[in-house]
């Protein structure tokens, strides 16, 4: 109801309230949001080092930035950690949920047991596998004392294999709510529809293929969006559990940005690699927001 | 001057025209009855009379004041909803007098107008419970309390019965139309049942498209239904419309129709004016009681036509039969007394009241005035 | 037996399903196991982790690392242990939760009751800061919070997290209130209620669910959060995410694995206390939440 000329005070007061409440919020992600990623991006093209300076520098950032073999090494950690996160946690997610939606004993209980990682800071799961993993106390040793003296499993202090420990702790904090994701999907299938495949003659294997799989597409689309968003931001885990080490074999771009921006004191650098990050992300967000949005209306 | 009057009410969507140019002049006590399909723009007239949607052109007064702008809650009209909209938080109590509450008026006299409502209602012994735990009957009638308690001006109704059984919603139909006839209260009612609008209505707008397609009594728009929508859509089953020609036999306009066989019956029109349309195509409207078997026939009519045309199918329906022909190429419903002893494929001779025939201009769909 | 399984329609013979429970035990057995780790090992004395047998019960069982971590570990330079820092989490995370929850109900109410040109918009471009990369932001807010003379302080990290939380309490709130009948609106509209009237007194008493929601991830992620934590605080204001990262990776002295365990569960105690009490729910909204958009 937008106030016409003539309309009474009520009627008047009644529309402006809801923009003034509104308001707040609104100013506050202005310049909060959008402000300061117009000042980020504008600091990528500056010369500013320990402060944000004002020199303007062009793309020179950003030439620097490319040319870094530490960046480099911090986009295929990108690559690998963020390909393997997904695909591995999509694959437990949905054969799990799968698993649980056939009538399972228990499911009250198991589920809970997925799920709490969901509730832990990655500096806890950090923590935690930090120490499972480490070859002289964890794993590797109980298997020793176990009698099982041929064991090795030293990756996370092995520079090829580190980053696939980072990426089984992610893996080890998120698949269970992606679990969820899927669950909550298959239970909003419709049981006449696969009633009417059963009939058909349909095995279990070809009513998932062909007829329940496909309509999760949504929930796919969700864990896709969730978990790339996630993988993108991940700076936690690998604080806690690596330190981006061994050496920087396990650097991320948000680790990278926060050592350039604040350690090295090289800020025009980090404000570049924080907009790579942003545009990224953005490339994935925008059109699903759009989309999801669109058909709102 | 009316009660409430729309006057020249128009709504738009950005560019879009849904309401176009509404002009209806409401008295007081009167009932008004808004029905057409879903979409036709008589939930929006009637929101636009709540003050729920703004009005772009035109303008809605109640008691001569102009309404345009003014706040729902100060144009002292109540609202029954479609789901009956009752506070699921509030008791049925609280539903009744919130909107006294929020009035200001002292809680004493809200306890009074509540218990009054109440007992008219016959709802006294659930003011303490919850929405939740009521029947659809009782909402129903909650719903009506919280109207009613406000003592309005005008009493909107959005299709306040659709969400009930069908038999249920006989009977309260019934109780809306008492409370009516008692209270005298003026009411704007929308409804998409036709039955719903001819039974309560002391007059019906027939809308579509955004258009007040008639405007007039129940039986105005039974009977001289303005087109061929109008014609459709009040009744049921709907009126025969089929291709005719106007032929003059003894200076008499007649309307000739194909039988089942391709050969032609003529039958006599009531109305002498048809006599312009000599020669022309027209559409026939026939109501299907219209049609029946000699005996059924209305004795009051001076004017009953025959024809002689073969049963397609037979469907007894208890209290009438009603059967199917081939007519004028289209396939048309005569519905005869329950005990017509007809059987499909029977050459059967039907008694047509042509006194209650309408025909339509076939161009503009219009009836042709008479 | 048709009967029994009306809830999948799926059947399965028995092998299979001897094997589907053999995997979800197993899965069970993965997300338990650091768990497990962390429990049995915070209840040893050091050199029986040292010796090995992380798996193995406590020979003998103490309580000693968990005061140590509580109240005499050394993080930073003093050795205050992780107590003053869970306060400062405390004083950080109750004020955010609030302010970004009834922020997030009352914008929520605006963008499905009472909309407006444009709303969709908004709406996008709130729900777009959820998923920033925070890195774009840091810069910049650290200037922001020294110019309000917030930098370093419990209120300032409350302001971070509330801005940066209003997008997903809105998103929740507006789903949940788009779904609720906008015709108790226009009853409570001709009653004569006003815009707040009808949000306390028609919207509020039946938002229970979605406050919960609302509520449990803003916990969670604001207590969880290490980022902020780490750029904006200073050391009297570090949460306790921070204060647990310094003490496990203080280089200084004897690694004391049993008392970073004890650590990390009390970082951890909150917010699975939350999820054990009211997980249930949780899950319930989220999917009502995010996989709907």
């Amino acid at each position: 109801m937008a106030a016409s000329a003539d309309a009474d005070f009520k009627t008047r007061l009644q529309n402006w309230i809801p923009k003034l409440v509104l308001s707040p919020s609104l100013a506050m992600m202005l310049v909060f949001v959008y402000g300061f990623i117009l000042f980020s991006v504008y600091l990528s093209f500056t010369d500013s080092r320990i402060l944000p300076t004002f020199g303007w520098v062009g793309w020179e950032n950003y030439d620097k930035l490319w040319r870094l073999s530490h960046w480099e090494t911090s986009l295929i950690n990108m690559g690998i950690f963020a390909g393997l996160y997904i695909v591995i946690c999509t694959c437990i997610g949905l054969g799990l949920a799968i698993f649980l939606d056939q009538k399972i004993r228990g499911e009250g209980l198991l589920r809970p047991i997925y799920l709490y990682p969901m509730a832990l800071s990655f500096i806890v799961t950090g923590t935690a596998w930090k120490w499972f993993l480490d070859p002289g106390i964890g794993l590797e040793n109980v298997m020793h004392t176990w009698g099982w003296t041929s064991f090795e499993f030293d990756w996370i202090k092995n520079r090829d294999y580190a980053i696939y420990t980072v990426v089984l702790a992610a893996v080890w904090q998120t698949s269970g709510f992606v679990m969820a994701m899927f669950l909550a999907g298959l239970r909003g299938i419709d049981n006449e529809i696969l009633r009417a495949a059963q009939m058909d003659g349909a095995s279990n294997w070809n009513l998932y293929r062909r007829i329940i799989i496909p309509q999760l597409r949504p929930a796919f689309l969700s864990a896709f969006v969730i978990l790339s968003h996630l993988a993108i931001k991940t700076f936690d885990l690998v604080i806690a559990l690596t330190g981006g080490g061994p050496g920087r074999a396990t650097e991320l771009p948000a680790t990278f940005m926060y050592s350039y921006t604040f350690t090295r004191n090289q800020m025009g650098i980090g404000a570049a690699s924080a907009t790579i990050m942003l545009m990224t992300i953005a490339a994935i967000m925008i059109p699903y927001l759009y989309a999801e949005l669109r058909e709102k209306r | 001057m009316g009660f409430l009057d729309i006057d020249n009410a128009t709504k738009s969507y950005g560019s879009v025209e849904v309401l176009h140019k509404v002009d209806i002049s409401v008295q007081e006590g009167e009932f008004l009855v808004l029905v057409g399909p879903s979409g036709c723009g008589k939930s929006t007239l009637l929101n636009m009379i709540a003050g729920l949607e703004e009005i772009t052109s035109g303008e809605i007064r109640i008691k001569d004041q102009v309404m345009n702008g003014v706040h729902p809650s100060n144009r002292n009209i109540a609202m029954v909803f479609q789901s009956y909209a009752l506070y699921p938080n509030m008791t049925v109590g609280q539903n009744i007098t919130f909107g006294l509450e929020m009035h200001g008026v002292p809680k004493p006299e809200r306890e009074k107008a509540m218990a009054e409502v109440a007992k008219l209602l016959q709802i006294e012994q659930l003011l303490d419970r919850k929405p939740g735990q009521l029947s659809g009957g009782q909402r129903q009638r909650v719903a009506m309390g919280r109207a009613l308690v406000r003592e309005p001006d005008v009493f909107l109704f959005d299709e306040p019965l659709s969400n009930l059984d069908a038999k249920l919603r006989v009977d309260m139909r019934t109780e809306i139309k008492k409370l009516h006839q008692n209270l005298g209260t003026t009411i704007v009612y929308v409804t998409h049942d036709q039955i719903e609008a001819m039974t309560l209505s002391s007059r019906i707008a027939v809308m579509n498209g955004g258009y007040v397609q008639q405007l007039g009594t129940p039986q105005e728009i039974y009977d001289t239904p303005a087109n061929i929508f109008v014609a459709t859509f009040m009744g049921s089953p709907a009126m025969n419309v089929l291709p005719a020609k106007v032929v003059m036999l003894n200076g008499r306009p007649h309307a000739e129709v194909a039988l089942f066989d391709g050969s032609m019956a003529q039958l006599p029109f009531s109305q002498d004016n048809l006599s312009h349309w000599d020669g022309r195509d027209i559409l026939l409207g026939i109501r299907p009681e219209t049609i029946t078997d000699m005996d059924g026939a209305d004795r009051k009519s001076s004017n009953i036509a025959t024809m002689t045309n073969r049963i397609v199918v037979t469907e007894p329906a208890g209290s009438d039969t009603f059967v199917s022909m081939q007519l004028g190429g289209r396939d048309v419903i005569a519905r005869m007394r329950s005990d017509a002893e007809v059987a499909p494929g029977q050459d059967f001779t039907f008694a047509v009241n042509m006194e209650k025939a309408v025909a339509f201009d076939p161009e503009t769909e219009n009836r042709i005035q008479g | 037996m048709s009967q029994a399984s009306q809830d999948t329609a799926i059947r399965t013979g028995r092998v299979a399903r001897t094997l589907i429970y053999l995997v979800l035990l197993l899965f069970a057995l993965f997300y338990l196991l650091p768990l497990y780790v962390m429990l049995v090992n915070s209840v040893k004395p050091l050199e029986e982790i040292t010796g090995g047998g992380m798996m193995n019960l406590p020979q003998v069982f103490t309580l000693e690392p968990w005061f140590k971590a509580w109240s005499s570990a050394q993080i930073g330079v003093d050795p205050t242990g992780l107590k003053p820092y869970f306060w400062n989490s405390i004083k950080m995370v109750v004020p955010a939760v609030i302010v970004s929850t009834v922020l997030g109900a009352l914008n929520g109410y605006v963008l499905t009751k009472w909309r407006f040109k444009y709303d969709t918009i908004l709406f996008g471009l709130m729900l777009f800061a959820c998923f920033i990369p925070f890195q774009i932001v840091l810069i910049p807010m650290a200037r922001m919070l020294g110019i309000i003379g917030l930098a370093g302080t419990t209120w300032g990290l409350a302001l971070v997290h509330v801005v940066y939380g209003i997008g997903f309490t809105t998103l929740y709130f507006r789903n949940y209130y788009a779904v609720f009948p906008t015709e108790l609106i226009r009853a409570a509209q001709i009653d004569g209620a006003g815009f707040f009237q009808i949000f306390w007194r028609i919207l509020l008493p039946s938002s229970g669910p979605i406050a919960v929601v609302s509520i449990i991830w803003q916990f969670t992620n604001i207590w969880n959060d290490f980022l902020f934590g780490a750029s904006f605080a200073d050391a009297n204001s570090q949460p306790m995410t921070v204060a647990l990262n310094n003490l496990v990776q203080s280089s200084t002295g004897v690694k004391e694995y049993n008392v970073h365990f004890a650590g990390a569960i009390l970082a951890a105690m909150p917010t699975l206390l939350v999820y054990i009490v009211a997980g249930r729910y949780f899950v319930r909204g989220l999917m009502a939440g995010s996989v709907k958009g």
